[in-house]
């Protein structure tokens, strides 16, 4: 509902918060419903209400979500409304990187991109957890595709790979928020459940596909 | 005493010099270096339960015992690798050791002072200030109220992770309301600056009671604040 590049869709002036791509239990007992009715119901509620107050009458209404968030961010020097955009989008892209009975390796394409770019899926995996238990305070783990490429990255507080210019594939949110109920201070026990039950790599992979086709049409233009 | 505050100051380096024999302490120079812990979590002066229902005695014990003892033992990890550096020469890994220490380091300053400035009712704990620090607050905000109403407002705008603060500009010799990121000590706001109250405003600070309601915990940790002691520390530096 929220963002649209194709010229014939109007963007609608508010945004809306879009649910998870399950029901708020699906992901017990690793996640629980209690996290999902404050992290979802709360947190991402409050970013999607406070970015349509801040931008209602601007600008910036009527604006693609990514648009604003570009736009806020500018070149670091952040608007008020980069918080809140960034973060609405961060958590609709959260939720979509997660799945009940997730976890595991992924496969295909994306299996081998790993295993080129990192030396093997249990680097990639050790990496990943450590980007994510570092960050300091709060903020999110990614992967990414950059330059045809994998990496991993962290971000502080809102900011994510889109003011980058770079796709991001894969994130876990690593605010206290976000795992808080359910593991307290014991963020790297939050890390490991979500790698090995949550992460959809269907996900992801298709993310990379996506990534992959704007790559050739951009290189094609 | 003297032992004590060796130990706890001085680098290493001087421990070694000055040789374990004959400070008694019947170790090898090896053992005395990697045995030596530089910091240890400070006690509480309250019990965990004793600032309910302001806060929780679950947070309570959490954040000390889990999360300031975290910042403490990584802190004085990154210290022990600094010391190798510096001993070597390695300025790189010293450099790169710096964002440790200051987010280990800071952590363990601000919560040592955070543990301070929280006191039970019974104790005093919400009381306002008297004396020069009260007629200060007066001078500078208005009133106590106002002041709150401000820190509550920053403490609330706060992006991600951070602490509020009620500092003193001892320079300008006037008081300060300040926020600071991550576990940035106040100082890095103004090296002439002192924290007299300091409020976290981590999540963990008050997820486990307030969830996502911040204001919430802002508007009632006001009772447990140790304003006596905020007091005193005025005094001292604004002498």
């Amino acid at each position: 509902m929220d963002s649209s590049s194709t010229g014939s869709a109007k963007i609608p002036l508010k945004f809306e918060l879009k649910p998870p791509p399950y029901p708020l239990n699906a992901l017990e007992p690793v996640m629980s419903e209690r996290t999902l009715e404050f992290h979802w119901g709360k947190h991402h509620r409050t970013y999607v209400d406070n970015l349509n107050k801040q931008i209602s009458g601007t600008n910036l209404e009527g604006k693609s979500l990514e648009d604003v968030i570009v736009a806020s961010y500018n070149n670091g020097d952040t608007l008020p409304t980069f918080n809140n955009a960034a973060q609405v989008w961060n958590h609709d892209f959260f939720w979509e990187c997660m799945k009940p009975g997730g976890g595991g390796v992924p496969l295909g394409d994306l299996y081998h991109m790993i295993d080129r770019d990192f030396g093997s899926f249990q680097n990639f995996s050790d990496q990943f957890k450590k980007a994510a238990a570092t960050q300091f305070g709060s903020g999110w783990a990614w992967l990414i595709y950059e330059n045809e490429k994998l990496k991993i990255a962290q971000s502080p507080n809102a900011v994510n790979p889109l003011v980058w210019n770079t796709v991001p594939l894969l994130t876990i949110d690593v605010w206290e928020h976000a795992y808080y109920l359910d593991y307290q201070n014991r963020r790297p026990d939050y890390i490991s459940v979500f790698m090995d039950q949550l992460v959809s790599w269907d996900a992801v992979s298709s993310k990379l596909e996506q990534a992959k086709k704007s790559n050739a049409a951009e290189k094609n233009a | 005493m003297a032992m004590r505050s060796l130990l706890s100051r001085k680098t290493l380096t001087s421990v070694l010099l000055s040789g374990p024999k004959s400070m008694g302490l019947g170790l090898t120079a090896a053992q005395s270096h990697r045995s030596l812990q530089t910091f240890t979590l400070p006690d509480l002066s309250y019990d965990y339960g004793a600032l309910e229902p302001a806060i929780s005695g679950e947070i309570m014990l959490l954040h000390h015992q889990k999360h300031h003892q975290t910042y403490i033992t990584n802190y004085n990890k990154a210290l022990e690798q600094l010391h190798d550096a510096m001993e070597k020469g390695d300025s790189s890994t010293v450099v790169k050791l710096q964002s440790a220490i200051k987010f280990n380091g800071g952590g363990h300053v601000n919560h040592s002072i955070f543990w301070k400035n929280l006191t039970p009712i019974r104790e005093g704990g919400g009381e306002p200030p008297k004396g020069s620090l009260g007629w200060a607050i007066d001078t500078h905000f208005g009133s106590l109220e106002a002041l709150i109403h401000k820190m509550n407002a920053e403490g609330a705008a706060l992006q991600g992770s951070g602490w509020v603060w009620l500092g003193l500009d001892k320079e300008l010799k006037r008081l300060v309301v300040e926020t600071t990121a991550n576990q940035d000590p106040l100082v890095t706001k103004g090296p002439s600056l002192v924290p007299l109250v300091g409020i976290d405003v981590w999540e963990h600070a008050y997820y486990l009671q307030y969830k996502n309601v911040r204001p919430d915990y802002l508007k009632n940790i006001w009772k447990v604040i140790n304003w006596k002691y905020a007091s005193e520390v005025y005094e001292k530096e604004s002498s």
